[in-house]
């Protein structure tokens, strides 16, 4: 019984993991630029969703496409502003370039908002769910709920759409994709975006779960690179299985290990992975 | 020639600091002890960064290998200075063992794979207790000296060690080594093709690029006599030779040196007057030199004053 519900928490915990990362993944596969700034706008969407209900009293719940389009905002003006103008050089320069807008953001929130821990504790929490023996907080599980179906959505968004289509073009091939009338910066700038976006939906998430902090920022990119690389790059169904992968990894390594070693297991994982199938789990480049 | 011009570039350099104990009051000390650290992680992460072209994070991770190998054998009883010598091999070990498993990935693969080696020794560095004194943190002997001959011996240990590392990179520049690594950073597929040995040339220069890290966290903490796992695994250790390569000039010989100087300078100037915006300021300078200055300053003033420069290396 006790692996049921270790297996249900790593499944919760799984789902979030794949809201984390698959707009890392889409930023990566499409624009083979690694967002160093990605956990950043997680914890800022985490505090604009704190901001919101502590406030203005708005759930979350319903916070989350507000941030979602305010995060949209700061990702498309900073690829159409800043990273463009690099794209075409090689990924230590874009690595390097969000690596220093993070610094310079990360570092902004902490004199802002301050290192504290902050909790987000909802007033009418949405109770226990009972499955059997399985017992989960229903916060929780709404929270997983949300983001399947935010992760569904982009992979909706981008089969199903014009644009998507132009987004999934680019990722094949650029010149192509250039050559047959796709503005090539701006669907760059949509893409990173669309990243920010699933980073500020996913940072709403988070603070229901987790305490907020602008110090969890490179946790939450660990989590994302770590995903990314399960599952493979570039693919909505890639996120998936690798965010629940790490989801179970980490919630049966903290039983066996215990909880300290989570992280360490965690980046274990990374490392394996990486030298033994760098194509991920799933084995296969490309976008769906 | 050149070769012989940059030799005596480096004995002339490394004369002039260790003569600075002479002339200089303990703080000017430790400005040029911390410079010569710069210096030594700048020219070690050049070895991979510059002239392989691999964008390595791990000096973090090799630098706390050498910090912690250090501090322990030295708790253990041992004298500084095989300690530290102990630090730097292990860190080379380290770096050709793991090497093996990571060199065949590229661009950004690469790039996560060596930041994750620095967080993966950082969590057993704070879970091991036994060994490490985990988030408490390790303190070393201090050694019985006066304070300023004190801050004179750590400035020439640090100076020795920067100066191995500016020898190793002049005598790698003129060797089959080098020149095997600038053919791996232009086309890894046809030096493959060619006849080089990529795989041991890579593992070659990623050892090189993580002994002398090792021995300056050896240094580093016999020199503050204190460390724990965020202060010598800490992610700036490996962004801040980045940094400093690219201010200087990405694989020249000197230019990882005058980074190492530019940086320096910068955050005496800078963050003393704004401490809390210690890493803002950082990413602002990051951000300007991509935009800007992606071949570095040096070549930016060359080209400003009208006169085309030597070229890189």
């Amino acid at each position: 019984m006790l692996y049921l519900q270790v297996a249900a928490n790593g499944l919760v915990l799984g789902g979030l993991y794949a809201c984390i990362a698959v707009g890392f993944s889409l930023v990566w596969g499409v624009l083979n630029v690694i967002n160093i700034l990605h956990g950043s706008f997680i914890v800022l969407g985490s505090y604009l969703a704190l901001f919101a209900y502590q406030v203005l009293g708005l759930h979350p719940f319903l916070a989350i496409l507000p941030v979602a389009a305010a995060l949209y905002a700061v990702g498309h003006a900073t690829q159409g502003l800043l990273v463009n103008r690099v794209i075409a050089a090689p990924v230590l320069m874009t690595l390097t370039l969000t690596f220093g807008l993070d610094l310079m953001l990360n570092n902004t929130m902490i004199v802002a908002f301050t290192a504290d821990y902050r909790r987000l504790n909802l007033e009418t929490p949405l109770g226990v769910l009972f499955l059997g023996d399985v017992v989960l907080p229903g916060d929780r599980v709404a929270a997983m709920a949300l983001a399947l179906l935010l992760t569904g959505g982009l992979w909706l968004l981008l089969r199903g759409t014009r644009l998507g289509r132009a987004v999934v073009a680019v990722r094949m091939d650029r010149d192509a994709a250039a050559l047959m009338g796709v503005n090539v910066p701006r669907i760059n700038a949509v893409t990173f975006g669309l990243g920010a976006a699933m980073a500020g939906a996913a940072g709403v998430l988070l603070a229901l779960i987790f305490p907020v902090s602008p110090l969890n920022s490179g946790l939450f990119l660990g989590k994302a690179f770590t995903v990314c690389v399960l599952g493979g790059l570039g693919s909505v169904p890639g996120a998936l299985v690798g965010g629940i992968a790490l989801g179970l990894i980490e919630s049966f390594g903290a039983l066996w290990l215990g909880p300290e070693w989570a992280i360490t297991i965690s980046f274990m994982v990374l490392i394996a992975v990486l030298a033994l199938r760098p194509d991920g789990l799933l084995g296969r480049r490309g976008y769906a | 020639m050149s070769g012989l011009r940059d030799w005596a570039l480096l004995v002339l350099g490394v004369a002039v600091l260790a003569a600075l104990p002479m002339v200089a009051d303990n703080y000017t000390l430790r400005l040029g002890t911390v410079f010569c650290m710069y210096a030594a992680l700048a020219l070690s992460w050049n070895v991979i960064g510059g002239f392989a072209g691999y964008p390595s994070f791990a000096t973090a991770a090799f630098f706390g290998l050498g910090a912690y190998t250090c501090a322990i054998l030295q708790s253990a009883g041992w004298p500084m200075l095989p300690a530290l010598a102990a630090g730097g091999a292990l860190a080379g070990l380290f770096a050709a063992a793991v090497g093996g498993a990571i060199l065949h990935l590229r661009g950004h693969y690469f790039a996560i794979a060596s930041l994750a080696l620095a967080e993966v020794l950082r969590e057993l560095a704070t879970k091991l207790e036994w060994l490490t004194g985990g988030g408490m943190g390790l303190n070393l002997p201090v050694p019985a000296m006066e304070l300023h001959a004190q801050a004179a011996f750590f400035l020439h240990l640090m100076l020795g060690v920067a100066a191995l590392a500016g020898a190793a990179t002049l005598l790698l520049r003129g060797s089959r080594l080098g020149f095997a690594l600038r053919c791996i950073q232009q086309n890894e597929d046809a030096a493959g093709m060619l006849g080089v040995d990529t795989r041991r040339a890579k593992t070659l220069a990623f050892a090189i690029s993580a002994i002398f890290p090792g021995l300056a966290g050896g240094a580093y903490a016999s020199w503050t006599h204190y460390i724990e796992p965020p202060d010598v695994f800490d992610v700036l250790l490996s962004v801040k030779p980045l940094v400093m390569v690219l201010l200087g000039g990405l694989g020249t010989v000197f230019g990882p040196v005058v980074g190492a100087g530019l940086l320096l300078l910068f955050e005496e100037a800078v963050w003393r007057s704004f401490l809390t915006l210690h890493a803002a300021v950082l990413g602002v300078i990051i951000v300007v030199l991509v935009l800007f200055l992606p071949n570095g300053l040096m070549d930016a003033t060359r080209r400003l004053l009208g006169r085309r420069g030597r070229g890189a290396a």
